[in-house]
């Protein structure tokens, strides 16, 4: 077992090597690169932009800028913002508890719903419930997210006026009660795209299990339906859905970047979507890096799991 | 509950009449997909003749008018331009950035899976690991970033999403090719000595296109949803060219003044999404239905 | 004295397709029965159908076991009979058993089901189960999980779970056929002795003659899902009557003669016979004449001996 993390801790680490490396590329492959908003900028003199680069190190050869840039990251040095002058990592932190808030409380619920949907439409197969399902799920996966959050809101705040329409605190208040309130429509429309990918990922992997060996060994020592499905059928989906929920992180930070826009949640959507309006790009990179860690530890968790709770996995990496 | 469903199941019942029908109501479906598609494409594609006005035909005294106005069927926008007109054009240009956009990724996937799969050794690790790399990243945040300091355009946007978005199918095409480039009709090609660009194309392409195909169209429905995003945020096509995603820049505001101009370019994206998403499962199914029965109990 | 099982006129039909078209047979307390065919004839189809494991299956006729009719009854009293009376042991026992539980736990959990027993009893009695299996170091072996076994300790790990809560009635489907050849002779072995010691009932379900010749005490031959001969086994392998069955003792490669003479075998295949109006072999017979266009019915020839065909005489 422990041969097995060391080896997916050291896969992780040079993923977040290789995501380091892109993310400098990209910000130097950008057109005017890192200082664009000075160099497009024709009232800039030459002169400063010599200066300014001089100021943030970019007039180093690119592989001594990488090194720094990097070292920087994985210290906790990430610079400082073009625009105000603080500390990167401090803005970006501030932001980060109000997104994991959107997304866990958005993958929470997600997972309560999405599974029991998946269990029941599997269970009853090619029924109306499973065939009604299928159909919403494929409406509400084909819905931008960002228009149905928009609907939302015109609908349940404007027109009904039950619930605010943005923000995560009234200016006023900030208790509990009132963060709740603030937290139903944002999480409603993440959570949307969630459940449906949920209810078909466990309805497709419980239909594949019920139709295995096993299953039909369980239904032949005369076990409970009840117990067939949840100690047989449920247990074997832990694996493949674990996996899954990790490969789904990705969308997950996509999604909430976009909910969050939409219902201004002050988190790190929010900011980087600013920031990219002011092309601030230290924090820009931040975020970026930020979101890439959380899905590699996003993953190495879900493998890990994975491999506590099936039994033959250790025998392949470990 | 779950008792008696489970009980119910084990039961006999006149099942195969059920799945059957549902087969046919998946068929059903795609159908409608593609019927709802090509009334999109054409409606796009004849916007010249089919649209009733000029898509940047200004008209001040006319604003906000609503749907049904004489003269502007679905109303017109906050600068009296028809929105039915504006909804084909933009129509034309979502989907085909959306189109572009599936190629992009299909040709760059392809290249990539197909040469790791084929070639292994040290160009399958760097090329796998750059898939795995890149599969880290939060797409809208990537295409964000790279649309911020890019001059926007239909090809340049359409050549963003598929630039960020082509791991999937290099993930599905080094599998399937993995498995072909085991069997033995390969190993024949390789023995007459036909060189290796030659098998990629006449050999192995033709195996490996249906399951490209689903990926395609699924992929296409989330290239319109992700421009539909970047141009209503501002980033991607530029007004006053229309898009469905920048026809909804305004939409919070307009909903206070004229909800459907909020609402009807929002329903043309889940119109045209939901179809490919309909057509791709069709084909996802069409693949391999006897599978699923097989598994279902049919007799040994 | 009743028999332990009596089938009489079962049928099992997906939808249009009659995979087992009206079968008759009985099975008596302590014997072993063997039902032999080739692969798709209908045999695995009638043990699922008695253990009501299918789904989208409809099933009629009846089959008496101990007084319960096993097609009538709800599926509650069926669930108390599975694995309690009636058991069943599968093909390939690598995928049967659940890969993330231990097999200890997977029969305390066949115990547990039926047997009121705690925990601790139930374990202990899991341990007797594995030593009377063969299986060695059984309180170790508990803990083992399914992938961490050989074939042949997997197959001896669903036979203690099917016996473990004593049924009357054991089915065994092709319990060896996924097994090494040197394998094979053991795991029959312990299913002769396992169920000669219980007094228990088998069916044995193979295509493979040579194990029906050494466990069966009875022998049922099975075609395109109807049964066209039962006898004792040694009468069967001694005087079949029945063309398939002769035909198919006839095509056993021997070992002792010529190895350059052609291999007799059954021309044609089994192709639409499955719902055929009239005999189901006549296509194949070499003894076929126009009575045959009309369906022999299973006949007592002598004691014991049933067969299906105008010409068995």
């Amino acid at each position: 077992m422990l041969r097995f993390l060391l080896n997916r801790l050291l896969q992780s680490v040079v993923l977040l090597l290789g995501v380091s490396v892109i993310g400098f590329a990209l910000m130097h492959l950008a057109p005017g690169g890192p200082m664009a908003l000075y160099t497009l900028n024709p009232t800039v003199t030459a002169q400063d932009i010599e200066r300014v680069k001089v100021l943030f190190g970019l007039d180093q050869p690119v592989y001594v800028q990488y090194l720094k840039w990097a070292g920087g990251m994985f210290t906790g040095n990430w610079g400082y913002s073009f625009f105000g002058g603080q500390q990167v990592r401090e803005i970006v932190l501030d932001r980060l508890p109000a997104t994991l808030e959107l997304m866990g409380t958005s993958l929470l619920l997600a997972l309560v719903i999405g599974v029991a949907i998946g269990v029941v439409s599997a269970v009853r197969h090619n029924s109306i419930v499973d065939y009604v399902s299928a159909v919403a799920a494929m409406i509400a996966l084909s819905l931008p997210t960002f228009w149905f959050g928009l609907l939302a809101i015109y609908l349940f705040a404007q027109t009904l006026h039950w619930l605010p329409a943005g923000g995560t605190a009234s200016t006023s208040g900030g208790d509990l009660f009132d963060r709740l309130r603030h937290l139903v429509l944002p999480v409603a429309v993440l959570s949307f795209v969630l459940v449906a990918q949920w209810s078909r990922y466990t309805r497709s992997s419980l239909l594949d299990i019920l139709g295995q060996d096993y299953i039909r060994t369980a239904r032949a020592k005369g076990l409970r339906p009840s117990r067939v499905l949840l100690n047989h059928a449920l247990r074997a989906a832990l694996a493949p859905l674990t996996t899954l929920a990790g490969l789904q992180l990705p969308l997950l930070v996509g999604g909430a970047l976009v909910t969050e826009t939409v219902f201004s949640w002050p988190g790190m959507g929010l900011l980087f979507v600013n920031a990219l309006g002011m092309r601030d790009y230290p924090v820009l990179m931040a975020i970026l890096m930020v979101g890439a860690f959380v899905v590699v530890l996003g993953n190495l968790l879900a493998d890990v799991v994975v491999a506590l709770v099936d039994p033959r996995v250790k025998l392949e990496h470990g | 509950m779950v008792d008696a469903a489970a009980s119910e199941a084990a039961l006999p019942s006149p099942a195969r009449r059920s799945s059957a029908l549902r087969r046919f109501f998946r068929h059903r479906l795609a159908a409608i997909g593609m019927f709802v598609i090509a009334v999109l494409a054409i409606g796009a594609a004849g916007a010249p003749w089919l649209a009733p006005h000029d898509p940047d035909e200004i008209d001040i005294s006319l604003r906000y008018a609503p749907p049904l106005t004489p003269g502007h069927i679905l109303g017109s926008d906050d600068l009296g331009r028809d929105v039915l007109t504006r909804l084909l054009y933009a129509g034309q240009v979502s989907l085909s950035v959306g189109a572009a956009a599936m190629l992009v990724t299909v040709i760059v996937g392809f290249a990539v899976g197909a040469s790791a799969a084929y070639h292994g050794g040290w160009i399958n690790v760097v090329l796998m690991r750059l898939t795995d790399v890149m599969l880290c990243f939060p797409s809208v945040f990537l295409l964000l970033f790279v649309a911020a300091f890019v001059t926007p355009s239909l090809a340049s946007i359409a050549l963003m999403i598929g630039l960020t978005c082509w791991m999937e199918i290099a993930r599905i095409v080094y599998a399937q090719i993995l498995v072909l480039k085991s069997s033995d009709f390969i190993a024949a090609a390789r023995m007459v000595g036909a060189p290796s660009w030659r098998i990629i194309v006449r050999q192995i392409l033709p195996n490996t296109l249906a399951p490209i195909f689903v990926a395609a169209t699924l992929n296409m429905a989330n290239a319109i949803l992700l421009e539909s995003y970047i141009s209503y945020l501002g980033y991607g096509i530029q007004p006053p060219a229309a898009s469905w995603g920048n026809m909804l820049t305004n939409a919070q505001s307009d909903f206070q003044v004229d909800p459907m101009l909020a609402i009807l370019p929002g329903l043309a994206i889940t119109l045209a999404v939901t179809s490919f998403n309909l057509i791709g499962d069709g084909l996802r199914d069409a693949l391999d239905p006897r599978m699923r029965e097989r598994a279902a109990g049919a007799p040994p | 004295m009743t028999s332990l099982l009596e089938v009489e006129n079962l049928s099992v039909a997906f939808g249009a397709m009659r995979a087992v078209d009206g079968v008759s047979f009985k099975v008596e307390q302590g014997e072993t029965l063997g039902l032999v065919g080739e692969s798709g004839c209908g045999k695995t189809t009638i043990a699922l159908a008695l253990m009501r494991l299918l789904r989208d299956a409809a099933l009629d006729g009846s089959a008496r076991l101990d007084g319960a009719d096993l097609v009538a009854i709800d599926e509650k009293a069926m669930r108390a009979l599975r694995g309690a009376k009636i058991a069943m042991i599968f093909q390939d026992p690598g995928t049967s058993l659940h890969p993330m539980i231990r097999v200890g736990d997977q029969i305390v959990e066949a115990l547990r089901a039926h047997l009121d027993m705690t925990k601790d009893e139930a374990r202990r009695r899991a341990v007797d189960l594995f030593r009377k299996v063969g299986i060695a170091a059984p309180e170790h072996r508990l803990r083992a999980f399914p992938h961490e076994m050989s074939g042949g300790m997997c197959q001896r790990v669903m036979i203690a779970m099917a016996i473990a809560c004593s049924p009357r009635l054991l089915l065994a489907d092709e319990p060896t056929t996924a097994l090494d050849v040197t394998v094979q002779a053991q795991i029959l072995e312990l299913l002769r002795d396992v169920t000669r010691e219980a007094g228990m009932s088998v069916v044995l379900i193979t295509h493979d003659l040579g194990v029906v010749a050494g466990m069966a005490d009875r022998v049922a031959v099975m075609y395109a899902g109807l049964i066209v001969e039962t006898a004792p086994t040694e009468t069967l392998f001694a005087a079949p009557l029945h063309p398939y069955t002769r035909g198919l003792l006839r095509s056993i490669p021997p070992l002792d003669r010529g190895w350059d003479e052609p291999m007799p075998t059954i021309l044609g295949s089994v192709g639409s016979a499955f719902g055929a109006v009239g005999c189901r072999f006549a296509p194949r017979c070499s003894l076929a004449t126009d009575a045959c266009a009309v369906a022999p019915k299973l006949e007592r020839i002598a004691k014991g001996h049933f067969v299906s065909c105008w010409n068995a005489k």
